[in-house]
């Protein structure tokens, strides 16, 4: 399963980041293989729009799932489209994070956040 | 002519200087400040005409839509997303530029136009006043200001109300001005964001002064800074709270007798000013 979580920095010791749209990185992680890469995230970039810029990266990566910290309406409109499970979770260490998941113990995002919530 | 009143910070008086400057100089009064427009609560027009204002979005034929995905890609403002084939639009984060419709090989972007605001226009004092409001919602207001200043005559003589900040809003609005007047207070705050508009200012090239409200009649930082930096200032607006209850009133302080002469001390100074220019 390919799982894709935002974040702080570019190792599995670094920091969750909380916000999805204007988070720096995103790491994807394969849960069987146990292997990452890290892309820098798109939607940091752009003027306006960062939830959808972000969205439409992760959907074009074909993952299957997205953990952070709560998603804006138009980055949940997309990702609810795409089909992609998305979880919460609060800041902490990125393997923090993946054992979470693991273990079952995320709970899913049914609906969306407030809008600019990462301004 | 068209007097622009900017301030940098917010809450420093625009609309208080530009109301009374427009009965001072019997000018037009346009309120720019589309995302809260409050000119009209002190001017009191009757409304005699509404106009819509109207922004084109992209709508996608599904029928002639391959899912190619150009679209989103010549996108700037990422209002396109592409999910499985689909096209989704978010139409508030369109700017209307075309580029989606340029790049589309199979003619599957057509254009359709929203309701984004509105201008009133109406007469108070004999003047004509004119508002820009943005709808709630709607972020972007550029649309709406270039709308109602378009729709000003620029032979004749109109105080415009701008945006607080420095922002697009306000750039836009400085682009139509041959004239600025800045309103700021004696704070810290104050100068910073004077500081900020006179840069901004100054790209224009246009003639512009201070106007200091609140002022407490000593030196203070505004009149040290134009001081420094020669720059003109207009006029003072004494701290006191006569002017603070007339204005709670929504009253007009030109028509105050011991408010009166501030103002056309502030046009003879902006008068003065346009004679070197």
């Amino acid at each position: 399963m390919r799982v894709v979580i935002s974040a702080t920095g570019k190792d599995i010791n670094d920091l969750m980041d909380v916000r999805f749209g204007r988070c720096r990185y995103f790491q994807i992680h394969d849960t069987e293989a146990g292997e990452f890469r890290v892309l820098e995230n798109e939607g940091q970039k752009s003027g306006g729009g960062a939830g959808i810029a972000a969205a439409q990266q992760i959907i074009d990566e074909g993952v299957d799932v997205v953990i952070t910290g709560s998603l804006g309406p138009n980055a949940f409109d997309l990702i609810n489209k795409a089909g992609i499970k998305a979880y919460k979770c609060n800041e902490m260490r990125i393997k923090e994070v993946i054992d979470k998941f693991k273990n079952g113990e995320l709970e899913e995002i049914n609906m969306a956040g407030p809008a600019h919530h990462g301004m | 002519m068209n007097i622009a009143v900017l301030s940098g910070k917010g809450g420093t008086g625009k609309t208080t200087v530009s109301t009374n400057l427009s009965i001072a100089l019997n000018a037009n009064y346009v309120d720019c400040d589309v995302e809260e427009p409050n000119g009209f609560l002190f001017l009191k027009p009757n409304i005699e005409d509404v106009k819509e204002v109207e922004e084109e979005y992209p709508v996608i034929n599904k029928e002639k839509c391959v899912g190619c995905g150009m679209c989103v890609k010549a996108c700037n403002f990422n209002a396109l997303a592409k999910v499985k084939d689909n096209i989704l639009v978010f139409d508030k984060l369109c700017h209307s530029c075309g580029a989606c419709q340029y790049v589309c090989k199979f003619g599957a972007v057509e254009y359709a136009k929203r309701v984004i605001g509105k201008i009133e226009c109406g007469t108070s004092y004999g003047l004509s006043v004119k508002q820009g409001i943005l709808n709630i919602g709607e972020p972007m207001a550029v649309p709406v200001i270039k709308k109602l200043l378009n729709s000003i005559d620029r032979n004749e003589l109109n105080v415009i109300d701008c945006p607080p900040g420095t922002s697009c809003n306000v750039v836009n609005t400085l682009k139509y001005s041959d004239f600025a007047v800045l309103v700021t207070e004696p704070s810290n705050f104050g100068l910073h964001d004077l500081k900020l508009a006179i840069e901004l200012v100054k790209s224009f090239n246009i003639p512009f002064g201070v106007v200091i409200n609140k002022d407490n009649g000593e030196d203070n930082i505004i009149k040290k800074y134009c001081r420094d930096n020669s720059i003109k200032i207009l006029g003072t607006i004494p701290f006191n709270k006569k002017t603070a209850e007339l204005y709670s009133r929504g009253e007009i302080l030109y028509f105050d007798n011991q408010h009166k002469n501030i103002f056309d001390e502030l046009v003879n100074n902006i008068r003065e000013v346009l004679s070197w220019n």
